[in-house]
């Protein structure tokens, strides 16, 4: 190395070349990629959906995850102030990246559930029966946890108050402890469990929970915070800042 | 080129004999971090040893025409690129463990067997050797990251690769989980503990008292 010659032409030369050489590459690996990842994207919240609604055991692969999901779920988008639904905002609308713009950035006050601002609109997904009837919907909650934000499907009854599932699918929760929120045994005890109780937010997690209490569930042991945080999305998004009116409409029926 | 038995140095050496986390305790990061559960581990080791390979690789065939004041930087440039390029290749065929992996494909970059090979080896080996070296070390390191990842997985959650082999408390069974062995540091003890045991093995390796 020490032996070449080295002039200022050569070495820019160098490394414009080189710049060039791994651009092309990398671009043209993000391109040619892109469909195939927003797919994957795409698949892995449909799964995420499908195992909210109870129906994942239903289909064993990826085509079959889709086709299940064209049949029995219907994306709907409403606005959470009123409760009533509105048309698709735009054909990429994302309820989490349209809660930091100004058209649809609503602030959160009074509330711990960890995030200053959410989306005035959302999404919901009904989950249809053989027979077309609105079985299951499904709500997307989120809100802090003890590290970061936790992402995850809220499925209830057609009364609108009865859980079935409580689906976390993007969290941050220490392994072990906070992140046995994805443990099926505690994701079991969600079911049957009620958001109110006469019209009043009622659902909390507490310690040392009776199976019989179907206002509470037991916390997580050695994660009071992560529990905590489940509380305050789930209190958040009951309540009428949340899909409280729309639940209360209940207009999925008609 | 080089002979049969300087190829098989390059390759096997480093995965007890020069490995590049027990001897000279490169990349701990990446390996504190992502050996909670052996599946993110077997990925890391697989992104980790294609871009140290292929970075030897291509560093290697123009390594007469890097300019020598500009040759970490061309490194970078080079390693980053394939980097991105691993990256964008999980993304699209193993969603799942990218998503589990996250920020820790994109510090492949900063990952010092990968620099530390192209800047010790790969400027001055043969492409052909290169490479080897590259596959050689990325098996080392795949090496202490499997281990460690059997171990802990194994102790700390009662499964390997997801299948339940002692089955937990919480799911009722009779094994409550380590949860020391959950927490990233615990990786710490245990690289501690390999490289006590290979240099027990291999006494050579031990630095000299100064």
């Amino acid at each position: 190395m020490s032996a070449k010659k080295e002039t200022l032409g050569k070495t820019v030369g160098i490394v414009v070349a080189v710049c060039l050489v791994c651009s092309i590459v990398v671009s043209g690996a993000a391109v040619g990629l892109r469909s195939l990842q927003n797919t994957n994207a795409a698949l892995d919240m449909k799964t995420n959906i499908l195992s909210a609604a109870g129906l994942l055991d239903q289909a064993s692969n990826k085509k079959e995850i889709a086709e299940l999901y064209d049949a029995r779920v219907e994306e709907k988008f409403i606005d959470l102030s009123s409760g009533s639904y509105v048309e698709k905002p735009s054909e990429d609308f994302d309820m989490y990246k349209a809660a930091k713009t100004e058209e649809f950035g609503v602030k959160v006050e009074n509330s711990n559930v960890g995030f200053k601002q959410r989306s005035s609109v959302a999404a919901v997904y009904h989950i249809k029966d053989d027979s077309g009837v609105v079985s299951r919907i499904i709500l997307p909650v989120h809100g802090s946890g003890l590290w970061d934000l936790m992402y995850g499907f809220l499925a209830l009854d057609n009364d609108g108050q009865t859980i079935r599932e409580l689906i976390y699918y993007q969290h941050k929760e220490t392994p072990g402890l906070g992140a046995e929120i994805l443990n099926p045994a505690w994701q079991a005890k969600w079911d049957g469990k009620k958001l109110y109780k006469d019209g009043d937010v009622a659902i909390s997690v507490d310690k040392n929970v009776g199976n019989d209490n179907q206002y509470a569930v037991d916390a997580l042991s050695g994660a009071t915070l992560t529990s905590n945080g489940v509380e305050n999305t789930l209190q958040y998004w009951a309540s009428q800042n949340g899909y409280g009116n729309y639940l209360k409409n209940q207009s999925w029926k008609s | 080129m080089a002979d049969t038995k300087e190829m098989k140095k390059a390759l096997f050496g480093p995965i007890i004999d020069s490995n590049p986390i027990a001897l000279h305790i490169l990349g701990i990061c990446s390996a504190l971090a992502i050996t909670t559960k052996l599946e993110t581990a077997l990925v890391m080791s697989l992104a980790l040893t294609t871009v140290t390979a292929f970075s030897n690789l291509f560093i290697s065939l123009i390594r007469n025409q890097i300019p020598s004041s500009v040759r970490i930087i061309i490194q970078m440039t080079i390693i980053a690129s394939l980097v991105i390029v691993v990256d964008q290749v999980l993304k699209a065929y193993s969603y799942e463990i990218s998503k589990q992996l996250s920020v820790f494909v994109g510090l492949i970059i900063t990952n010092c067997i990968v620099m530390g090979r192209a800047e010790a080896y790969a400027m001055k080996s043969p492409p052909m050797m290169s490479f080897l070296d590259g596959i050689g070390n990325g098996l080392g390191y795949s090496f202490i990251l499997i281990v460690i990842g059997t171990v802990k997985e194994l102790f700390g959650f009662g499964t390997i690769l997801g299948f339940e082999i002692l089955p937990l408390v919480q799911n009722g069974g009779w094994y409550t989980g380590n949860g020391l062995l959950i927490l990233p540091f615990s990786s710490f003890i245990l690289i501690g503990l390999m490289i006590w045991g290979i240099r027990t093995i291999r006494p050579e390796q031990v630095e000299p008292k100064e």
